[in-house]
């Protein structure tokens, strides 16, 4: 059998590989994605008072440590049962909400976006950032450059650092804002507004003016039929830094509605020896393998997802384009795994119009931001929704609060089954029999998990590495073939 | 004058070193005209291939972040340092082993039971576990190996530079890469991108006479703002630390964990702290330093969070 790796997997956080198996046609008969990395996170966390892990876990990943930081944070108000103050919620929403800006930015431009703004078939050497900067201009390059620095510098007001911060504890958060820095926030957060609409504009006139690229969203070769989880407020609405977890069917009706402390009741985890990647599923529907359709409990968690899962956007803006979103592409659900960077970017939208309510609430100065715990500590559920999908962080404790068990579900591992049911299907769409395997096809391969936008650095807390991709092709007998990169 | 070539690696670790690199800002813009960006998975589409294909020491400075956790760690490492003129342990995870190093107090066999089997939402009846290789109908795949122990780079290769900090902050990147580029690094094994002090000489609190008789948790204390966080009880590392973060998180209140390595001419970072410890306990009596001492809830979270593979202690002893 012929054999195609790409290794690494690129553009991308954390390590990863692709092996597409050719049948003696040359038609592709099956597609492995591999995580070659685990860190262990959950059996090293032992040991440690608990109050410490919204540091430690921040450390699963570095590109979205304010995740990991705020999941923490609400298991452990949860392990000591202590109420936040009202304040101290909203501080921690309104850097959640910054960093949402950011972090959706980070995978627009640098990541993903690359392949529609420079093109999917690009040459390698111009298929990033620089590329784009050189496609759009240098100015609109350096707006996307000074809005995260900008935003990155609200983070650390807040949060103490740009990566990595540190002000939630159990209880609240360590330091309140005056009026002054709310003030340089107010300012950081007209200028997010102004950028998620900006970037919208862009969406509108690079791709979505391009029948090509509006075709390719819309192929067979990039969608799936799978359930859609996301976190939602009493209203239905998106809501990324607390609510009920609410599921919704291959038609987009409930499946499931839920809070997270009630997550073993409905998610499970599933082990192939050939990943170090766990797959989770919906426990009552159950796991069936790489599959889609309603007898397959594999589900999605990305911006696609939250946008499916809900009924709707809580700020005005965003709203509007929720309302575009589907009217272009056909009614609700959408499952056009490509058309998860334009949801990214309404996502983007909604964070920066919650970050400026957020921070013209009159309470966001108040000085009263951590309630000291007084509770014995035992066991705890914190959830967020991680730009990447569902996170959950689950503690149990001895009455010292010294860390006895952890459990994590983790954005993108959510996604894992999805993943590799999305490259085999784009490879299948894209890789025929006796056409020259391009480079430029691979990367179209590529797409489908760059959607995405997987991050194996979080996704293998538990495993460690980085996601590079390398196509192997193999032939009939299994010999390699060919190793294509993109040299 | 050709353009500097640079790489940019990442092994195990969370990818909060290249967003460190991204915390430039636009000064990313400025490097970019001295130097080609030759290899960076996280950014752009250069493959192991391309990197496998270049001249010995054809890379004239790679930026390597990340510890030695698996095989492909190492291979990379050694691909890179073959490759590379100079080659710097980028960050706490090459530099000491950082957080992905705590799992030292454990090995693979409790990792993967953790992992792949005790977590309450893993379904796992046949107690499978994943294999370096694993047959599949249309043929062979393949994992790196998972190590029982993590290992800091220079641990594995040879290494010119160190750079602390988890991760460096934005200012002193730019600072180790404006010396990248007009060829200004001091001699070799030199740690880059930081001081030569400590934290606490960065730290903006009143520092007075340290007697403590109490450690709080940091969560059981709300500190008052302008006071040494160590003399009001609540463990810092600071004075341990060496300096060139800015006491980031000393500012907002939280102590700090060490993130920045031993201060120079320290060899272990947590004998220090431990050192340190019996002169500021205020207590003559035995029991009563033991009590206190106790409050010190895990020595390994507090004195070790950062450098454990890179410390005397290493990791656990495997039976």
């Amino acid at each position: 059998m012929k054999r195609i790796t790409v290794d690494p997997i690129t553009r991308l956080e954390g390590h990863g590989k692709i092996e597409i198996f050719l049948d003696k046609a040359g038609d592709v008969a099956n597609v492995y994605f591999q995580v070659p990395e685990l860190r262990g996170f959950e059996k090293f966390c032992e040991g440690h008072p608990v109050e410490e892990l919204p540091r430690i876990t921040t450390r699963i990943c570095g590109v979205c440590p304010e995740a990991h930081h705020m999941a923490s944070a609400k298991a452990c108000d949860a392990v000591y049962g202590v109420e936040i103050p009202s304040a101290g919620r909203k501080i921690r929403e309104l850097m959640y909400s910054a960093f949402y800006v950011t972090d959706h930015a980070t995978h627009f431009y640098i990541l993903g976006g690359p392949d529609f703004v420079v093109g999917p078939e690009a040459d390698p050497a111009q298929r990033n950032i620089l590329g784009v900067i050189a496609k759009v201009g240098k100015e609109a390059g350096l707006k996307v450059i000074n809005a995260r620095h900008a935003l990155h510098s609200v983070i650390k007001m807040l949060g103490g650092r740009t990566v990595h911060p540190v002000n939630a504890l159990p209880g609240g958060v360590s330091k309140s804002i005056n009026e002054e820095e709310r003030q340089q926030i107010e300012a950081v957060a007209k200028e997010a507004v102004d950028f998620g609409q900006w970037s919208l504009k862009l969406f509108d006139d690079i791709v979505l003016a391009n029948k090509q690229y509006v075709d390719l969203i819309l192929s067979d070769a990039y969608a799936h039929q799978t359930y859609s989880i996301g976190t939602v407020d009493e209203n239905n609405h998106i809501n990324c830094y607390d609510g009920q977890l609410r599921v919704v069917d291959q038609q987009g009706k409930e499946f499931a509605k839920f809070w997270a402390a009630d997550y073993q009741k409905h998610l499970e985890e599933h082990v192939e020896p050939w990943t170090y990647l766990k797959f989770p599923y919906l426990k009552k529907v159950g796991w069936k393998g790489l599959q889609d359709g309603p007898d397959s409990g594999v589900y999605k968690a990305t911006p696609l997802s939250r946008l499916n899962a809900a009924e709707g956007m809580a700020t005005p803006i965003a709203q509007e384009h929720y309302q575009r979103f589907y009217d272009t592409l056909g009614g609700k659900p959408v499952h056009a795994t490509l058309a998860t960077h334009w949801a990214r970017l309404i996502e983007l939208m909604y964070a920066a119009e919650r970050m400026m309510e957020l921070v013209q609430d009159p309470e966001i100065t108040s000085p009263q931001v951590r309630t000291v715990p007084t509770e014995t500590p035992r066991e705890g559920v914190g959830q967020v929704e991680a730009p990447r999908g569902t996170l959950i962080h689950h503690y149990i404790t001895d009455e010292n609060g010294i860390v006895e068990k952890v459990n994590l579900i983790v954005g993108t591992t959510n996604n894992n089954a999805a993943i590799c049911m999305s490259l085999k299907k784009a490879a299948q769409g894209v890789i025929k029999k006796g056409q020259k395997v391009s480079q430029g096809l691979l990367n179209l391969v590529e797409m489908a998990f760059r959607a995405y936008d997987p991050c194996l650095a979080c996704a293998t807390h538990s495993l460690p590495g980085q996601m590079p991709l390398t196509v192997e092709i193999r032939d009939h007998r299994r010999r390699l073939v060919e190793t294509i990169s993109r040299s | 004058m050709a353009k500097l070539k640079v790489a940019l690696y990442w092994a195990a670790s969370c990818g909060g070193c290249e967003i460190s690199i991204l915390d430039i800002g636009a000064k990313i813009l400025e490097f970019v005209e001295g130097a080609d960006i030759v290899f960076w998975p996280a950014a752009m589409d250069f493959k192991y291939a391309d990197v496998e294909a270049m001249e010995d020491d054809s890379i004239d400075v790679t930026l390597f972040n990340g510890a030695i956790r698996t095989q492909e760690n190492e291979d990379v490492a050694k691909l890179l340092r073959k490759k590379s003129k100079v080659l710097v342990a980028y960050g706490s995870c090459a530099y000491e082993g950082c957080i992905p190093g705590l799992a030292n107090v454990t090995d693979r066999k409790g990792i993967f039971e953790r992992a792949y089997g005790t977590t309450p939402t893993t379904k796992n009846p046949k107690n499978v576990r994943p294999q370096t290789t694993t047959k599949v109908p249309e043929g062979e795949l393949h994992l790196p190996e998972f190590y029982d122990t993590v290992k800091t780079l220079a641990q594995t290769v040879d290494v010119d530079y160190f750079v602390p900090g988890c991760p460096p902050t934005g200012e002193k990147t730019w600072e180790v890469l404006q010396a990248v580029l007009a060829g200004q690094l001091p001699e070799k094994g030199s740690v880059v991108g930081a001081g030569v002090k400590t934290v606490c000489d960065e730290c903006p609190r009143t520092k007075n006479e340290k007697r403590i008789k109490e450690f709080y948790r940091p969560h059981l204390k709300i500190p008052e703002p302008d006071t040494c966080l160590l003399e009001q009880g609540i463990f810092c590392a600071g004075f341990a630390t060496r300096d060139g973060c800015g006491a980031q998180c000393i500012q907002v209140n939280m102590p700090c964990r060490g993130c920045y390595g031993p201060p120079p001419q320290v060899i272990d970072q947590g004998a220090k702290m431990v050192s340190a410890l019996g002169s500021i306990i205020d207590a003559e009596d035995p029991e009563e330093i033991n009590r206190i001492l106790d409050q010190i809830p895990n020595p390994i979270s507090y004195f070790y969070r950062f450098g454990l593979p890179l410390s005397i202690l290493r990791r656990r002893i495997m039976k």
